[in-house]
């Protein structure tokens, strides 16, 4: 039984080194979970004193818009494009859906403003504003293929004005702004999808680093 | 099968800006605005509780 264990990567005995462990994809993946956020930084309980600012407010002010935003979208693809157009609750999260989005982007590009005047790549953080910078991205092809699964005829005429533009690109043969059905399956899961693994990573990547300290504080940089 | 009732006639295209080849919805243009009142007001106002909080350990400045 023990030797089973120790087969699957587990220490035999509390407070083996890694010396006694054998090196496989499971004890690998730990390992680099382990150090990619150290025990205690995931979810902190206190913050450095320059964080009590209003500025600073604006990063979880957007992940809590996020959170709307995949709540009610997720109540708008059960209900479906008859009841969100028809009966009066499926309007209301229709139109929770818009404002959150709406708040969603307001205060992002606000954290964005505040994070590019402090220069928030400072110390080693250049891939916390990289994937910040892509998830912004990301989330304008989301909200852009939002507005191309309404089923009316705003997304009629947002598709026929788009379709011009992507197909000079080259992108038309892929992403047909023309075609409602793969419109709405990029929005409902392939850009939410790599929104969220962004987010993700953006927020371990901030706690991994600390939240950045303004130009002038001492030691930051 | 009965449609849902919708306006034959849609809503006006609402009042727009034009300064040049710029273009912007009123709208729009309040919600920038908007915006950026509250980035102002959000590095110049004070964040309550503020004063009371206990200096950094050196290890959260590194």
């Amino acid at each position: 039984m023990t030797a089973g264990f120790r087969s699957a990567g587990v220490p035999a005995a509390a407070g083996e080194g890694a010396r006694g462990r054998r090196r496989n994809w499971t004890v690998a993946l730990r390992d680099r979970l382990t150090s990619l956020v150290p025990p205690g930084q995931l979810l902190p309980d206190r913050q450095p004193v320059y964080v009590a600012s209003w500025i600073y407010v604006f990063g979880v002010l957007t992940l809590s818009a996020l959170t709307v935003v995949l709540i009610s979208g997720a109540w708008l693809a059960v209900g479906g494009a008859t009841w969100w157009h028809v009966s009066s609750l499926g309007r209301f999260v229709n139109s929770l859906h818009l404002w959150s989005v709406e708040f969603f982007f307001a205060f992002m590009v606000i954290h964005l403003w505040g994070k590019f005047w402090m220069a928030a790549w400072r110390g080693r953080r250049a891939l916390t504003w990289i994937s910040g910078v892509v998830a912004f991205v990301l989330s304008i092809a989301t909200a852009f293929t939002g507005y191309l699964s309404q089923s009316n005829f705003d997304a009629q005429w947002i598709s026929t004005q788009a379709k011009d533009g992507l197909n000079a690109v080259g992108l038309g043969a892929w992403f047909n702004v023309l075609n409602p059905g793969q419109m709405l399956l990029w929005h409902v899961v392939l850009l939410p999808f790599a929104v969220g693994v962004l987010t993700v990573v953006h927020l371990v990547l901030v706690r991994r680093h600390g939240v950045v300290p303004p130009l002038d504080a001492d030691g930051g940089d | 099968m009965t449609m849902a009732a919708a306006p034959a006639v849609p809503a006006g295209a609402g009042s727009y800006l034009h300064w040049g080849v710029i273009s912007i919805s009123t709208t729009n243009l309040l919600i920038i605005v908007a915006m950026v009142v509250l980035f102002v007001l959000a590095i110049l106002l004070p964040f309550p509780g503020a004063d009371e909080a206990p200096p950094p350990r050196h290890e959260d400045l590194s």
